[in-house]
């Protein structure tokens, strides 16, 4: 509304204090506003047990969210992964039930590779569909969630896959529930997948022609850039983060259901977004989609802790922090 | 020319600026700025980019308050809350870009907001016979239920002025208006606004082309770093004395001494090269040192057949590079083979705007930034050191991003951007277009050394007298044709036009058919 009035004193602070960024501190802010916040409705909360447990339990949306922010800055949308999770998930079991090479350890490795292979695989469907067919990403995407959950659907008759072999459920459940050096397996994971992709975005040539295709396709095309292949590209890191995502998954319950992933497309995108990458694509920030899933599953966390909401109404106060999120996103972008 | 009651200072002004200011934040962009419109009189503002036009004309049209001063309607004091309240009392400003819907027709832009309705239903064939006969007035021939997004830029302008002109207006703000026009239509526009002055319109004018300024104008309004420089009538002004007012120098040698850099050695050769819809059958030879022209109307299909040519856009023909066939799918094949091309489109299609300047600098030459996969951040800085040195682009820091530049710093980025290709063929569409007398005169320099240290150089543009001041050669086109070749004694705006609109028909069929 009103230009701040030129106050000498002030005026310097005020410089140093534009300069950065605010929408890429403000998801940091966010979430030590929230700690704040959780600490008084219950001290349990910031007990570091609560903590770990929570990072741990919001590994599967901040390691896909990792992928959805390089669809997102390259200007694109996926709203299969949930669907994918599932799929990947359902394959992957199928294949370790189905004790084609001997050796549990192998066999389990094998998996691995299959799961991150049938991954890469759905991402380079949307990802070429998009591209060569010129047709939005949310339609095709749209139609891959539908494909591939049903897909999933009739593998597993209408019930559920599962793991049948307690040997290798034991040899996999510390995946999910082991701890290294004292923090949880599924936290580092989020750490590697966090280093490896803040690595390629911000460091490659890759991750730059990702901001330039997403920040004005033409320019990207008239400056030599391959903006179908990078576009694909995407997709596939999106499905690879799917898949990695998975192997964390099974070994905590050991199948697959209908309804495994179900609404974590909705849940990647809100991470991404209150990590303050734009959703018009152009901007793409790793750590601030992180804090974004570390703070969705945190909300969650304070909700059954406290009594004065009811849990059951976790998803429309996820909800209400996306529209809330962008509402901040466009004023600190005004300011700016 | 000039009506009598331009001359007349006994008027009340229509229009009054009383010791206006703006400041954005600390920073003062225009300072104790006075002047009067007066009824029947067009009034032309020049100055250089960042002069300060844009934003006295926000200020003039309600889109800005100003920080000190006052503005004054009939005499008297008003605050124009807005472009709505300006349009009530009868201001209206036609904006320099282009804000139109592309997917609605071009009577539904025209009467956007204000649709004419039977019963409850909008009344279309009214509105198209309307919408026709508003750009008919303008001297063009647009269907009005043609979608925008089809239009060329300059019919777009057309569309644009004639909305605006819907509304009742007492004075009509044109934001360099002329920018994206040819000669033609330009002289179409310049007809209008004489018609608005004999209806007593009051005419505020902004352009960057001083010739057309001394053509148009009953008094001129020069303005420098935010100041007012001077105001004069036109009469007493010729483009010299403005250019000169305006960048406080002398502005007499804007083109560079003409060397005969071209050797005779051929470069690259193009034969019956075709770009569907855009260019048919073209053929011409560029040789190594040479800088050759493309004049024609707007939509003649100059860019799209150079765009073909590099692979931009699907077209076939032959293209020989130093003597061997060779084909472009792609515009990286094109670059790989030392040859670049630099979109009229700065802002779609030149640079990221959204993004800093080291970005936007090594985006198409990423891989002399890199060691394995990763990029070199220290090398791209070193990088950007050596293009703001070479190419003198200023920007108050560093770390602006490519869109807050000045048009003319855009460019010299996009050059330093397309330059470290190392290219051996540079082709520039619209090199100058939207930029300060200044800054032209350093890419007319750049072009010409371009030449001079033995690289090949082709320019697109609509300004005749920039193609004839620095090009060796200038091919003609019109209608998706080359119709015409003119170099040496016959390089004169005559000439270009007799090719351009078609006048020496005969002739040119003749030489489109190979006769020379």
């Amino acid at each position: 509304m009103s230009d701040t009035q030129p106050n000498t004193d002030t005026r310097g602070f005020g410089r140093k204090l534009a300069d950065i960024d605010k929408t890429a501190i403000a998801p940091f802010l966010a979430l030590a506003a929230l700690f704040v916040l959780g600490a008084l409705v219950n001290p349990s909360f910031i007990g570091i047990d609560n903590i770990l447990n929570v990072l741990t339990r919001s590994s599967f949306i901040a390691i896909i969210a990792v992928g959805a922010t390089f669809v997102i800055s390259a200007g694109g949308l996926d709203l299969s992964v949930g669907s994918m999770a599932a799929l990947v998930a359902g394959v992957m079991i199928l294949f370790l039930n189905s004790a084609a090479i001997d050796g549990n350890f192998a066999m389990l490795a094998a998996g691995v590779v299959i799961a991150i292979g049938v991954g890469a695989g759905a991402g380079l469907v949307n990802g070429a569909v998009t591209t060569l067919g010129r047709i939005e990403p949310f339609i095709v995407t749209l139609g891959t969630m539908a494909i591939y959950r049903s897909v999933t659907v009739w593998l597993a008759n209408g019930g559920s896959i599962a793991m049948k072999s307690s040997e290798m459920r034991n040899l996999f459940r510390p995946v999910y529930t082991g701890t290294f050096l004292g923090l949880p397996i599924p936290v580092w994971i989020i750490l590697a997948v966090g280093l490896l992709g803040a690595f390629i975005l911000y460091k490659t040539s890759f991750g730059r022609h990702v901001i330039a295709v997403g920040s004005n396709e033409d320019v990207a095309r008239y400056s030599g850039i391959h903006v179908n292949r990078v576009r694909a590209m995407t997709y596939v890191i999106q499905g690879i983060c799917v898949a990695i995502a998975v192997v964390v998954y099974v070994p905590r319950l050991g199948a697959a259901t209908t309804t495994t992933g179900m609404l974590w497309e909705l849940q990647a995108i809100t991470a991404v977004v209150i990590g303050g990458t734009a959703l018009k694509g152009g901007v793409g920030r790793i750590w601030g989609t992180i804090c974004g899933a570390f703070m969705l599953e945190i909300v969650g966390n304070i909700m059954v802790l406290s009594n004065f909401v009811s849990e059951y109404l976790i998803g429309a106060v996820q909800g209400v922090i996306i529209i809330i999120a962008m509402l901040v996103q466009r004023t600190l972008q005004r300011k700016g | 020319m000039t009506s009598p009651s331009a001359t007349q200072s006994t008027l009340l002004p229509v229009l009054e600026a009383r010791g206006i200011a703006k400041a954005f934040g600390p920073v003062e962009v225009l300072t104790d700025i006075s002047l009067t419109i007066q009824p029947g009189e067009v009034h032309a503002i020049i100055g250089e980019n960042g002069a300060g036009k844009s934003t006295l004309m926000k200020l003039l049209s309600g889109h800005l308050q100003p920080t000190r001063g006052s503005v004054a309607m009939d005499g008297e004091d008003v605050t124009l809350t807005g472009p709505v309240d300006a349009e009530h009392r009868g201001l209206v400003l036609v904006h320099q870009e282009i804000l139109l819907a592309p997917h609605l027709t071009v009577a539904q832009n025209i009467f956007m907001g204000r649709e004419l309705r039977r019963g409850l239903m909008v009344n279309d064939r009214e509105m198209n016979r309307l919408a026709a006969e508003a750009v008919r007035k303008l001297g063009a021939e647009i269907d009005p239920t043609t979608t925008v997004s089809r239009l060329s830029i300059a019919r777009r302008q057309l569309v644009q002025i004639a909305r605006a002109l819907q509304v009742p207006h007492r004075v009509v703000i044109f934001d360099e208006p002329t920018a994206s026009l040819t000669p033609y239509e330009t002289e179409a526009l310049l007809k209008v606004i004489r018609n608005l002055r004999d209806q007593n319109v009051a005419v505020l004018y902004i352009s960057h082309r001083l010739p057309e300024v001394g053509a148009i104008a009953d008094r001129i309004t020069v303005l420098r770093d935010g100041k007012l420089i001077a105001t004069r009538n036109a009469s007493e002004l010729q483009p010299v004395d403005m250019a000169k007012l305006m960048v406080g120098r002398d502005m007499s040698k804007l083109y560079p001494e003409r060397e005969e850099t071209a050797t005779h050695e051929t470069i690259l050769e193009i034969s019956n090269f075709d770009v569907s819809g855009y260019a048919r059958d073209a053929s011409f030879t560029l040789r190594k040192g040479e800088i050759l022209g493309f004049a024609g109307l707007i939509g003649a299909g100059r860019t799209e057949l150079l765009e073909g040519i590099v692979g931009l856009r699907p077209g076939h023909g032959q293209v020989k590079l130093n003597g061997k066939p060779v084909r472009f799918h792609t515009v990286r094949d094109s670059m790989a083979a030392g040859i670049v091309y630099l979109s009229e489109d700065r802002k779609g299609k030149g640079l990221l705007l959204a993004q800093n300047l080291r970005t936007n600098l090594t985006l198409a030459s990423l891989q002399k930034f890199t060691k394995g996969p990763l990029i070199e951040r220290k090398r791209e800085e070193q990088g950007l050191d050596n293009a703001i040195a070479e190419f003198d682009i200023r920007a108050r820091r560093r770390d602006l991003l490519a869109g807050q530049l000045s048009g003319g710093n855009q460019q010299k980025l996009l050059l330093a951007k397309m330059m470290l290709l190392d290219p051996s063929i540079v082709i520039i569409d619209e090199p100058t277009r939207g930029i300060d007398i200044g800054t032209k005169e350093q890419i007319y320099k750049f072009i010409a050394d371009l030449a001079k240290s033995g690289k090949s150089v082709i320019v697109i543009s609509s300004e005749m007298q920039e193609l004839i001041g620095i090009c060796h050669r200038i091919l003609v086109m019109r209608s998706s044709r080359i119709v015409g070749e003119v170099a040496g004694e016959t390089m004169t705006e005559d000439e270009i036009v007799v090719y351009a609109t078609g006048v020496k028909t005969n002739e040119a069929e003749l030489y489109a058919t190979g006769s020379a």
